[in-house]
């Protein structure tokens, strides 16, 4: 079950993600659309609360759910960020990494072979 | 060869990313272990690094500085958690000041690095974690997260502050 929760976790957290963006959603709604529990709807919905991607709001016997989207938008400008620093940092990797081969090539070369 | 996969996870602010070098993990480890070659990939150009201590056993602690255009220096951290060349390295990562103790209260992140050798070369995967939502939001209004290349006097406000 905790397996399957992880495997589905991801898709179905962009949609709710999503979804919630154009409209309110309440929790059961959602429920509907997915084929699964309440409850593991809810767990979903309580993961995306804690990282701040979206509000939970009680309206009367529902929980309305809202994406908030300049913390996603933030969120991905700092993972955007943090990747274009390591996109950086990996290309220079692989240069120093090709120029010890080639010394490594050119001493072979000239050198004596075992 | 370079990087051949990116994931961005927003749930739990994290980056992974993966690296396929043509190289023995022995090799790779290197670029990591020796502080020489380390600090000519570690900056970005604008801000190249120096690594003072640099001990990458589990346990050890690692101080570095990053040097500005102008002269300035960004002192920076890292506490290895544990390593076990030339596999795997966890570290946090963090802001220091000019003896290289950790600023209270600057924003820490958290980094995975795995090497696994193949046929034709070595896979680096690397997990970089924000620590919370509050820390990725300060990193952000600094540019740290884009290795210092950007707001570079936000950031010396914030230390000095």
């Amino acid at each position: 079950m905790d397996e399957l929760f992880h495997a589905l976790a991801d898709t179905t957290r962009r949609d709710i993600l999503r979804r919630a963006v154009r409209t309110e959603s309440s929790v059961s709604r959602l429920a509907d659309v997915y084929p699964m529990s309440f409850a593991a709807v809810q767990k979903h919905v309580a993961v995306l609360e804690r990282a701040g991607l979206v509000t939970k709001e009680r309206h009367g016997r529902e929980q309305l759910v809202r994406t908030d989207p300049d913390a996603v938008r933030q969120a991905r400008r700092a993972l955007d960020q943090l990747e274009s620093a390591w996109r950086g940092r990996v290309e220079r990797m692989s240069h120093l990494l090709v120029q010890a081969s080639d010394v490594e090539d050119k001493t072979q070369t000239g050198g004596r072979k075992s | 060869m370079s990087v051949t996969d990116v994931e961005k996870d927003l749930d739990n602010l994290a980056l992974t990313l993966v690296a396929d070098f043509n190289a023995p993990a022995e090799r790779v480890w290197e670029l990591w272990a020796d502080p020489r070659q380390l600090e000519s990939w570690w900056g970005p150009p604008t801000h190249p690094a120096t690594f003072e201590k640099h001990d990458l056993t589990s346990g050890g602690d690692v101080t570095y500085f990053m040097t500005g255009p102008e002269g300035e220096k960004h002192h920076g951290w890292w506490q290895i958690t544990r390593a076990d060349p030339p596999r795997s390295l966890e570290l946090t990562d963090g802001f220091a000041d000019q003896d290289g103790t950790p600023v209270a209260g600057m924003p820490i992140t958290t980094m995975r690095m795995e090497l696994v050798q193949g046929d034709g070369g070595t896979r680096m995967t690397l997990r970089s974690t924000f620590e919370s939502r509050e820390q990725m939001e300060q990193l952000l209004a600094m540019g740290a997260a884009e290795g210092l290349q950007q707001a570079v006097g936000q950031m010396d406000a914030l230390l000095a502050g």
